[in-house]
């Protein structure tokens, strides 16, 4: 049953496959999961500044609003609501729907665009107002 | 675990090259993975220029003029050459599928063949599979009962349920899908994988099954079932166009319908 050889190679895999858009928003759903976690160490690190005294507070306010600061924030929220949408999905594949890869290739431009969408939106607001 | 390199057995290197014949006015390249257990060394990745003008329509034509013709160490698994015995899966152009439906002109460029992903490789194209039918030993692919079958007769089944079944019975087990999913090459030791779940949603859904608690039971695990992310590269890469994510998530339901 098992293998005579020991030495056998394993076959090419991970960089030899050419990957549908699908299993990239999967990737991503993944990735941004993670950056997400790291992410509420930052927001709990701004709410421990606030916490901490105004000369703190005034510190971590200025590190979020440098230029790096806001490309992170930037990214964290396009995370927040890629992972929102695509979690979404994932619900309606929880009770069953949307399997089929026709709509499947619809809704994987349907979370990036709403994440995208929401990023844009959320970041339009909050430098208007 | 998940892993992005190979191990430095299984680092592909490059083969030989064979020219095609003079004369030859439609060529392809053809670049075949190919690996020798008796020398030893590490795969390679062998060209063989084909014309066209002299060869079937799909690539398991292709292939097979190699064996007979210009290579005959090719190694490679194949019989019915119509799609139904599921011998011939491999890695053609980047994706799992049979080299058998697979026209060579739907290829652009080079048409790159390798062996099903990250499986142990015996020889050339053939990957062993033993882990994968294990696999489908320990779901129990057969009818199980606890009434005694009608002594008569067939056990009969309803239209609507013999309908349950479609989508499901004409899976050929050729491991396409297995073997395109990320969470079976991280986890293949426990995880079963799409092809093998497609099978056991086969025996749940089936009217005439009596052991579909046990069976659901069996499943109950956070790796044997619940390591499918719903990536759906098993649905995009099944060449006979089933949706193993589809059976798969009817599973998750039947277990979230009992829980609750």
């Amino acid at each position: 049953m098992t293998s005579p050889t020991t030495n056998r190679p394993l076959s090419p895999h991970l960089l030899n496959y050419r990957w549908p858009l699908t299993v990239l928003c999967s990737g991503t759903h993944r990735i941004t999961g993670i950056l997400l976690s790291i992410g509420t160490v930052l927001f709990v690190f701004w709410l421990g500044s606030a916490a901490y005294g105004p000369a703190a507070y005034d510190f971590a306010s200025s590190l979020f609003s440098s230029p790096i600061g806001y490309l992170v924030l930037f990214g964290y929220t396009f995370a927040l609501y890629y992972h929102l949408c695509a979690g979404t999905r994932h619900l309606l594949w929880d009770v069953g729907k949307g399997f089929d890869l026709a709509t499947c290739a619809w809704s994987n431009y349907a979370v990036i665009g709403a994440a995208l969408f929401f990023t844009v939106v959320t970041w339009a607001a909050a430098l208007i107002f | 675990m998940v892993e992005f390199a190979l191990p430095a057995n299984s680092k592909v290197q490059p083969g030989k090259s064979h020219k095609a014949p003079a004369g030859a006015k439609r060529v392809k390249t053809f670049k075949i993975y190919r690996y020798d257990p008796d020398s030893g060394a590490n795969p390679r990745l062998d060209s063989f220029e084909i014309d066209l003008d002299d060869c079937g329509p799909m690539v398991l034509d292709a292939l097979l003029k190699i064996k007979d013709e210009i290579d005959a160490t090719l190694t490679l698994r194949r019989s019915c050459r119509e799609g139904i015995c599921g011998s011939c899966a491999m890695n053609i152009d980047g994706s799992n599928t049979l080299a058998c439906l697979k026209p060579i002109e739907d290829i652009k460029g080079d048409v790159k063949v390798y062996p099903l992903p990250h499986m142990s490789v015996v020889k050339d194209l053939v990957p062993d599979l033993s882990l994968a039918y294990a696999q489908l030993a320990s779901i129990k692919p057969w009818i199980q009962r606890q009434s005694p079958l009608p002594p008569d007769r067939e056990t009969l089944q309803s239209i609507e349920d013999r309908a349950k079944l479609d989508g499901l019975w004409e899976c050929i087990l050729c491991f396409c899908c297995q073997t395109s999913c990320p969470s079976y090459w991280w986890n293949s030791d426990r995880y079963l994988g799409p092809a093998i779940l497609l099978q056991a949603a086969r025996w749940i859904h089936d009217s005439r099954d009596e052991m579909t608690g046990e069976r659901l039971d069996a499943l109950e695990d956070p790796f044997k079932l619940y390591r499918c992310h719903t990536i759906m590269n098993c649905t995009s890469t099944c060449p006979k166009g089933l949706n193993p994510a589809r059976a798969i998530g009817s599973i998750k339901e039947k277990l979230a319908e009992r829980t609750f």
